[in-house]
Order: structure tokens, then sequence, then C-alpha cells
């Protein structure tokens, strides 16, 4: 299997990158960072979460945050490559035409778990526990990633087509940060208006926060059952998304990277 | 299209070429045919196409017409194939600059489908062949312009294609670096490698290259061995700066006694420039009539060939530089 042989060359040489330049995954986790801070201890005070903490609610909506705005590495990465010409030097190589950004995609893996765990380290430093089994906890970290992975298929193709890297980070947050915060992220969804709510109950950033937090078991005992369909199948709708976005994005990256030259 | 007899002598052949961007032809119908063994300089100016050629020719860009074969296979049809055949050094340094120098090459070795070992040995056998064995475990970002065009050719070395693609491989280097990439480029070529280079140094072409094709706007305007094209432009060229651009028609007269070839004129740099015969004898004729003419000259003298005259000669435009316009 040339292609895997390949992708993990790609991969290995992207794990080597984070290790040499480890000031860009602090850079990127400032935001999140300050995210627990304000929302733990500026707005949580007026955040009530009924029979519950509202920092261990909060965690979980911030791992969603992390992974999904993680997964913009892959495009950052991918436009840097290009920017730099090694895109084109690989394109002049006899190895396999996916390969690039799969082993991109799977590095990122790597990142996005890094950046879970020092998350994690932040959500115990203020007081969130993991109150669920073993089991249920690795299933919450396995989900995130997977989530995140996903996404990262959508990304390449971000960086695959924008011309240069630092267009990526402008273009991405328009789109992330209502996908992130149009959610029960940072609130129970239940208490937002109308129209708001409904989005907030489809977003798989929504479904997503949801199955982790639930199998993390930072929900209060008592919490209500949700209304909507994809909170009530949290889980199997978040997969849902996810598989569905590695079928369609995966070719279009791979096509893309095909025709891509630099200028 | 019309399919050519597979010529196993040849190792680059193209045929009508056409690339274009939008309103821009970057290529106009090329022609190349590069025997086996052999080394073919690209010579053009800044925008002539020389970049797109190359890219065509390694499979990076589809030609809007034409075709293509290297080693005898299609480069549109069979890409792959012709990727395990090559090397490339692009226009750029295309090296990660957080990797080490083993590492970057290594990288590349198991691309072109070595395992590790035998990727790390040839790695690091090339590193110590350009000398950089010192730093061959420091991250790019810390070596120079020329360290960094050195681990990028060892890169297209690396697997010892039988053809190689040097985009001007040495701007940007100091004379030593260039003078060693020469001999590396040499001895492959002794080893029965074809080399496509291109370049913007007439001097380059003719120190490597057996045939030479001088393109502009994507067109092939001349090709020879670099003997024929020097004949082509005449030998030596004489320079006259003047004090006063108001002299330049009194000295275009004086010069065109001497010249050999076109009288070259660049108005806002108030320059004479012409080919002649016999420097000295010229230089001497030049300078006595100026003196009679009374004109006043800041600078005059004679100097080798350039690709602007080779342009001019070819062409009867200067050869431009791109931005400008
Ligand atoms: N990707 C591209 N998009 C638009 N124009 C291009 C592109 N690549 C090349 N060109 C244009 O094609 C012409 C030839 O370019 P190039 O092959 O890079 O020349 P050279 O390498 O000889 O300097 C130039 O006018 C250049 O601007
Ligand atoms: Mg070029």
């Amino acid at each position: 299997m040339s292609m895997i042989r390949d992708a993990a060359t790609i991969a290995r040489r992207n794990v080597i990158r984070i290790r040499r330049v480890p000031d860009v995954m602090v850079f990127v986790l400032m935001q999140p960072l300050m995210f627990v801070l304000l929302f733990a201890y500026v707005f949580g005070g007026s955040i009530d979460i009924p029979g519950g903490s509202y920092r261990e609610f909060l965690i979980a909506g911030i791992f969603a945050q992390t992974v999904v705005f993680g997964a913009t590495f892959t495009a950052s990465g991918l436009a840097e490559d290009v920017q730099k010409g090694l895109i084109n030097r690989f394109r002049s190589l006899p190895m396999a035409r996916s390969a690039v950004v799969a082993g991109r995609t799977a590095s990122d893996v790597v990142y996005n778990g890094l950046s879970v765990v020092i998350m994690s380290l932040a959500g115990l430093a203020v007081g969130w526990r993991i109150r669920g089994s073993v089991l249920d906890a690795v299933v919450a970290y396995l989900l995130l990633l997977f989530f995140s992975y996903s996404f990262s298929w959508v990304m390449a193709c971000l960086g695959l087509v924008v011309p240069t890297p630092e267009v990526v980070n402008n273009a991405t947050f328009i789109v992330l940060f209502p996908l992130t915060f149009i959610a029960n992220t940072f609130v129970p969804s239940d208490n937002l208006p109308g129209v708001l709510r409904t989005m907030a109950e489809w977003n798989p950033v929504s479904t997503l926060t949801h199955a982790v937090r639930v199998r993390f078991g930072n929900l209060p005992t008592g919490t209500p059952e949700p209304t909507s369909w994809p909170l009530q199948n949290a889980m199997l709708y978040s997969l849902g998304w996810a598989v569905l976005l590695i079928v369609v994005f995966a070719p279009i990256a791979t096509r893309l990277y095909q025709r891509t030259d630099k200028r | 299209m019309n399919t050519p007899h597979t010529n196993t002598g040849l190792a680059v052949e193209a045929s009508g070429i056409v690339k274009r961007y939008g309103e821009v032809t970057a290529l106009d119908g090329l022609d190349l045919a590069v025997p086996t063994g052999t080394v073919l300089g690209l010579l053009g100016p800044n925008g002539a196409g020389k970049t797109t050629a190359v890219s065509v020719l390694t499979t990076l860009i589809s030609p809007d017409s034409g075709w293509a074969r290297v080693a005898g296979l299609d480069v549109v049809a069979e890409p792959q194939r012709v990727r395990s055949l090559i090397g490339l050094s692009g226009q750029y340094a295309a090296v990660d600059e957080h990797l080490t120098a083993t590492e970057n090459l290594e990288m590349i070795g198991c691309l072109y489908g070595m395992t590790r070992r035998e990727a790390r040995k040839r790695a690091e056998d090339l590193i110590e062949q350009f000398r950089l064995t010192d730093s061959a475990h420091r991250p790019l970002k810390t070596f120079s312009g020329g360290m960094r065009r050195r681990i990028d050719l060892a890169g297209a070395l690396l697997a010892d294609p039988p053809v190689l693609f040097l985009d001007e491989p040495t701007t940007g280097l100091d004379p030593r670096s260039r003078g060693e990439l020469w001999d590396a480029i040499r001895n492959r070529v002794a080893d029965g490698t074809t080399v496509v280079l291109t370049t913007q140094y007439l001097e380059e072409a003719d120190q490597l290259a057996n045939e030479i094709v001088v393109i502009d706007h994507g067109r092939a305007i001349a090709r020879g061995t670099s003997q024929e094209l020097k004949r082509h432009v005449g030998g030596e060229h004489l320079d006259v700066h003047l004090a006063r651009p108001e002299d330049i028609g009194r000295v275009e007269s004086i010069v065109a006694s001497v010249a050999s070839g076109a009288v070259r004129i660049v108005a806002d740099e108030a320059l004479v420039s012409v080919p002649v015969a016999s420097g000295v004898d010229a230089l001497s004729s030049v300078l006595n009539d100026l003196q009679a003419a009374n004109i006043d000259v800041v600078d005059i003298g004679l100097r080798r060939p350039t690709l602007d005259d080779v342009f001019m000669e070819l062409t009867g435009h200067a050869a431009e530089v791109e931005g400008a316009s």
C-alpha cells in the first residue's frame, strides 16, 4: 500500500514540525484558554445551570470549540506548503495522489489530541471533573478527535484554494465563530430564542458538545431529556456528520491537490 | 492529436506546446528535442515561459495543446511513470525549513519509494557531496539561501533519476557555489543523465549546455550550440555612456562605422551599445572620433555579449524585465 506508506511519511514530517514549532500550538490555544477564563470567572456567575456547576457544563463546549478551530490548522498547514512550493515538489514525485492530504489530516489528529490534553488540564484546574466511567471518557475523547479529523478534510479543501496562509484565519473565523456560538457550547440551547434555538439544536457542534458532555457525566442529574431529534441522538448524529464530511470532502481535497499550482 | 514514434535517442521531446493563463500565452507552440545524455539550456528573460515549460514537462500542469514525452512516456497520459524517472529542482527552493537537511532529503527518498534506511544513506551521501555535513542536523531555516538551494538540488538528484529538470538552479548563488553546482551537474551528465536547465545567463548555458534554445514570449526564437549563438550575436560589445543624451544621434553614426550588428540605444541611460568585430581597434577608433567631435563620455568599454545582446540581435527588442513595462 504505497498510499499508506506515503501518507505516513508526510504525517511523520508534520509531527516533527509540531515538535519544532511548539509556539504555534500555544498561540492557537490562547483563544480557548481565554474562553475558559472568561466564561468560568466572568460570565459564569450569571449563567445558571439548574442543579449543577457551570464550569463542569462549560468544558465540553470548550473541547468542541477547540477541535473545530483546531481543524483550521490543516488549512493553514496546506496553504503554507502551497506557498513554499512544497506541494509542487510533492506533485513532481512518484507518490500516491491522496497521500499529502491524507498524511496532513492524520497528523493533525495528533495535533488536536495534544490540544485536547492541554485543554483538559486547564479544565481540571478550574474545577471540571470526569464523572462518568473510563470507557465513556475514552469514547468522548475519540468522538472529539474523529469529528476534528472529519472537519480537517473540509479545511484541507480551503487550504488548497486560498491565495495565502494568512487568509485562512479570516476566512474561517466568520464561519466558525457562529458555528461554535449558535450552539449549546456555552449556554444550554433551551435558553435561546426561536430560530436560533432550532439552529443550535441541529448544529453538529451542539450534538458533539452534548454527546461529550453526557459521556463525561457533566450534565447535572435531573436535566430534562432534550426535545429535538439531533440532541436525543447526539452521538449518532455527530458521527453521521463526520462520516458525511469525509465522504464528500476527501475526494474534493484530493482533486484540488492534483490541480494546485503555486502562484 | 498526432502521436509520434518513440524515438529512443531522445530523453525529452515536446511539440507545439501551448499554455495560456487567461490573457497571457505563457507557451506559444514550443518544440523541444533533447538527446539522451545531453544538456539542454532553456535561455530566456523573466516571463519568457521557462518555468511553464518545466512545469509541463514535469507533469505539474497540463498543456492546452501539443504533446510532450519524457523518457518516451507521454506526460499527460502517464504522469505517474514520468514522475518516477525525473528529478525536479524548481525555481525557488522547495524545502521544509523546520526540518533538518537530512530529514528533508530522507522524506523525499521515502516518497520516491526507498526504504527509510536507503533514503537516509542517500541523503547523507549527498549532504557530504555538497559539503553540508556540518549542518546536516540543523533545521533549514538556519541555512543561507545558497545552502537551501543545494539541499533542493540534492532532492532532485536523490533517486538518481535519468532525466533532471533544473529551473534557474544557480540564480542567487555566490560564484563559488555556482561553480560547485555546475560540477555536480556535469558529473551527472558524465554518468548518462539528461538535463533540462533553464537560465537567464548566457554564460551558464555556455558552461553546461550542449544545445541552447532561446525562448521569448513562449516561443523558441533561436536554437543551436553556444558557439553558433555567439557567432550570431558577434564577439564583443562596445558600450558608450554619454554625459548628454542629446549626443545620442551623433554617437550613433560614429559607432555605425565599426558595428558588426544592430546598434542598440537605451535612451534613458544615455547608452549606445554595438557589437564589434575587432574590439580594441573599434574602441580606439571610436574614442578618436568622439574626441574629434567633442562629445563628453561618462564611460566607454568593451564587454562580452549578454543575454540582452542575444535578444536585441534576435528579436530587435530588449529583454523585458517582469513587472516593468
Ligand atoms: N499560474 C499562472 N497564472 C497566471 N499567469 C502565469 C502563471 N504562470 C505563469 N504565468 C505567466 O506566464 C508567463 C510565463 O511565465 P514563466 O513560465 O514563469 O516565465 P519564466 O519562468 O521564463 O520567468 C508570464 O507572463 C507569467 O506571468
Ligand atoms: Mg521562471
